[in-house]
């Protein structure tokens, strides 16, 4: 299609390419609202205290990437994309304007010499992103680094962790294109630094090739950028966008409080009953479903959570730092965020078509997520101190676990015992109160 | 060793006497009845007793805080222990817990708060610590001077709420050489135990949590690893004796190592 259209007058090139402008707008939105609709279908909760912490954590977390430096080789280079796709934002909203009005190079007669500084620190940038992307593309395919290798990543994951690199490297690679022949054709005028040493490549060619390969840098570039946005949002790539809310929305007190479960009120109110039957009854909606303990499906997660499985870029440092997954148990901590986005994505669709009443026979746990893997955590929040964009995959696997003892009374015989002592003798194993301070004579003998 | 009993009173009879304590100690299960954590319960009085702390506990009053049962996910149960304790706490008027056992730590200090349960709660590394700032407790290396200790980050300690250098500084003020594991801090790898995990068996897999974080231990080599928590100190006390290890790599509490080096 780019062939056939990098001959034809500049106002068919407009009407094309405006047409490709809306055709993305609706598509993207259309997904756009569907993860939004799906990410409402989770349970409340209310994440809208202290504004101006979240916001610093937002800045520091997805603005700034702060957790990624953990690790500091993927974070050096993934700085070198991030940066180059913030600052590349300018050039791609002058292709944009060029696309939509039909003039070639909006912002240089605007501009002048700053132009020529912004494009060619673009250029720098994109040269560092290309190394990056190279890198990258190293690390998951010739370097094999384990934590790519898993399970969970064959198939459709590994493949679209290698379809967004070569999407940037066929970026980078229409980006220079454009420019090259472009300086060419106007005999260096624009002064880009990268492009400008590149023109020696394009020397020899006609007019008519240095304009067809113009065009056809500036298409290609705009249309895989266009085909990108369609395609990011069913990607684990939708980390660029969906970061910048997790980290606003993720826990508030610099991770220091990891420790809390969240508490469930509606026991709390028949606790207080029997202990104290004087007390009101809470009144109840007769005409309300009766809620369950614990998620047995994606609808029973907060929407955090669900908001935490579309961010999930699939990077896997949680899992590498999963005791229960370092010792050959089945818990991927990364699996178990892959798992509820999976789940989420097909009830989503199942919701739209037969309504929220309609049961497809299937849910989050025992067919995505095992009770094995629920059972296997220590809850020790490395994989939760590891997320540099501030997942939480504890609090899934919990709520799993409620659902599983509360709902189905699927438990080890040993936590039974356990239960049953604590219940019995308000203590974790079968000794009775007054052993508790047998220590003081011990220690007095 | 002193000769004197150490008198351990009961909040009851503080509050029946019309008396106060600076604090209460919450012991927890593992430290009244597990035969390896009521040492560190004794090395920990001791160190009250000897810094002058006036404390009480809740004795045969207090019930587990709940923790395992709410990792397990049985709410019912944890509720019920928590609003029991709530109970029993606010009705001495309890203020102030100090408790060696970081699970106990962070289920009163997190977790009883929206439940009506509001204390200021402290780990009894955070407390000695305090002591030793305040100059109530004074430390020194006595036999464990220049002696290598790596200290094992507990993840409700550490992870979980942040507590990562009371630890270390009641360490470094024992004139020991501090080496820390590949893994430590926010990195440190879990025991094994939490979770739940301590009252059940692990799921299939190619080697135990305890296991694992061993090899740490065993490539740092230290002549003492120290622990914070009853629970860690289980699995790692194993994880060495597997090995067969405990002759040169000793596993102990932090205020076991303080009240040993003070001769207590």
């Amino acid at each position: 299609m780019e062939l056939l259209l990098i001959d034809m007058p500049r106002l068919v090139q407009q009407v094309i390419f405006n047409s490709i402008l809306l055709v993305t707008a609706l598509l993207f939105s259309i997904k756009a609202k569907e993860i939004y609709r799906n990410i409402k279908m989770g349970k409340a909760e209310d994440r809208s205290d202290q504004p101006q912490q979240r916001l610093k954590n937002m800045t520091l977390l997805a603005l700034g990437q702060k957790k990624m430096f953990r690790n500091m080789i993927p974070a050096v280079f993934h700085l070198c994309i991030y940066v180059a796709f913030l600052v590349t934002q300018i050039e791609l909203i002058e292709i944009i304007l060029d696309g939509m009005t039909g003039i070639h190079r909006i912002f240089w007669p605007m501009l002048g010499g700053f132009y020529t500084f912004i494009i060619s620190f673009i250029e720098l940038l994109s040269v560092f992103a290309l190394v990056a992307t190279i890198v990258f593309l190293s690390r998951r395919n010739l370097l094999k680094v384990p934590r790519f290798q898993m399970d969970e990543m064959s198939g459709w994951p590994k493949l679209d962790g290698n379809i967004i690199l070569y999407v940037e490297l066929f970026l980078v690679f229409c980006i220079f294109t454009m420019n090259t022949a472009d300086m060419v054709l106007h005999n260096g005028e624009y002064g880009f630094l990268v492009s400008g040493m590149l023109m020696p490549l394009f020397s020899g060619f006609s007019e008519g090739t240095l304009h067809f390969l113009e065009r056809f840098g500036w298409w290609g570039h705009i249309v895989a950028v266009f085909a990108f946005l369609i395609y990011i949002p069913f990607s684990k790539h939708l980390h660029i966008v969906l970061a910048f809310p997790n980290a606003y929305f993720g826990a508030l007190d610099g991770g220091a409080n990891k420790g809390e479960m969240a508490n469930m009120p509606r026991i709390t109110e028949e606790i207080k009953l029997m202990m104290d039957p004087s007390l009101p009854m809470p009144e109840e909606d007769p005409n309300a479903a009766p809620a369950r303990f614990g998620a047995k499906d994606v609808e029973d997660l907060s929407w955090k959570s669900l908001l935490d499985a579309y961010t999930c870029t699939e990077c896997g440092r949680c899992t590498d730092a999963c005791p229960a997954n370092q010792t050959g148990k089945l818990l991927s901590p990364r699996k178990i965020m892959m798992a509820t986005r999976d789940r989420l994505e097909e009830k989503g669709r199942e919701v739209a078509k037969n309504g929220p009443e309609h049961d497809d026979g299937k849910a989050l746990i025992h067919d995505y997520i095992s009770a094995e893997e629920v059972k296997a955590c220590t809850t020790c929040n490395a994989c939760v101190e590891e997320c540099p964009v501030s997942i939480n995959p504890v609090n899934i696997i919990l709520e799993l676990r409620r659902y599983l003892i509360l709902e189905e009374a699927n438990s080890p015989e040993e936590w039974n015992l356990m239960f049953g002592n604590v219940e019995t003798n308000g203590a974790v194993w079968k000794l009775p109160a007054s052993d508790r301070m047998k220590w003081i004579d011990e220690m007095n003998e | 060793m002193s000769d004197n009993k150490i008198k351990v009173p009961l909040m009851s009879e503080v509050a029946a006497n019309g008396g106060e304590v600076e604090v209460l100690f919450w012991v927890g299960c593992a430290g009244s009845f597990d035969d390896r954590a009521r040492k560190i319960t004794k090395a920990f009085v001791k160190l009250l007793n000897h810094a002058g702390v006036t404390f009480a506990i809740l004795g045969e009053e207090e019930v587990c805080t709940g923790d395992p049962a709410r990792r397990a996910g049985n709410e019912f149960l944890f509720q019920m222990q928590a609003l029991t304790n709530i109970e029993t706490l606010n009705m001495y008027g309890v203020k102030k817990i100090v408790t060696a056992c970081p699970h106990c730590f962070n289920t009163l200090k997190n977790e009883y708060p929206v439940l009506g349960g509001d204390y200021e709660v402290i780990h009894h590394t955070q407390f000695l610590q305090g002591l030793l700032e305040e100059g109530r407790l004074t430390v020194e290396g006595g036999d464990f001077k220049g002696k290598k200790i790596s200290f094992h980050d507990s993840c409700y300690l550490g992870r979980a709420n942040g507590i990562y250098e009371a630890p270390r500084k009641l360490l470094q003020a024992l004139d020991v050489e501090l080496v820390e594991m590949k893994r430590c801090k926010s990195r440190g790898l879990c025991c094994g135990a939490g979770g739940a995990q301590m009252f059940k068996e692990e799921e299939e897999g190619t080697l135990r949590v305890n296991q694992e974080r061993t090899k740490d231990i065993l490539e740092t080599a230290p002549d003492f690893v120290a622990a914070a928590c009853p629970f860690c100190m289980t699995m790692l006390t194993d994880g060495v004796k597997e090995k067969d290890k405990q002759e040169e790599i000793r596993v102990r509490d932090i205020a076991e190592l303080i009240a040993e080096a003070e001769d207590l």
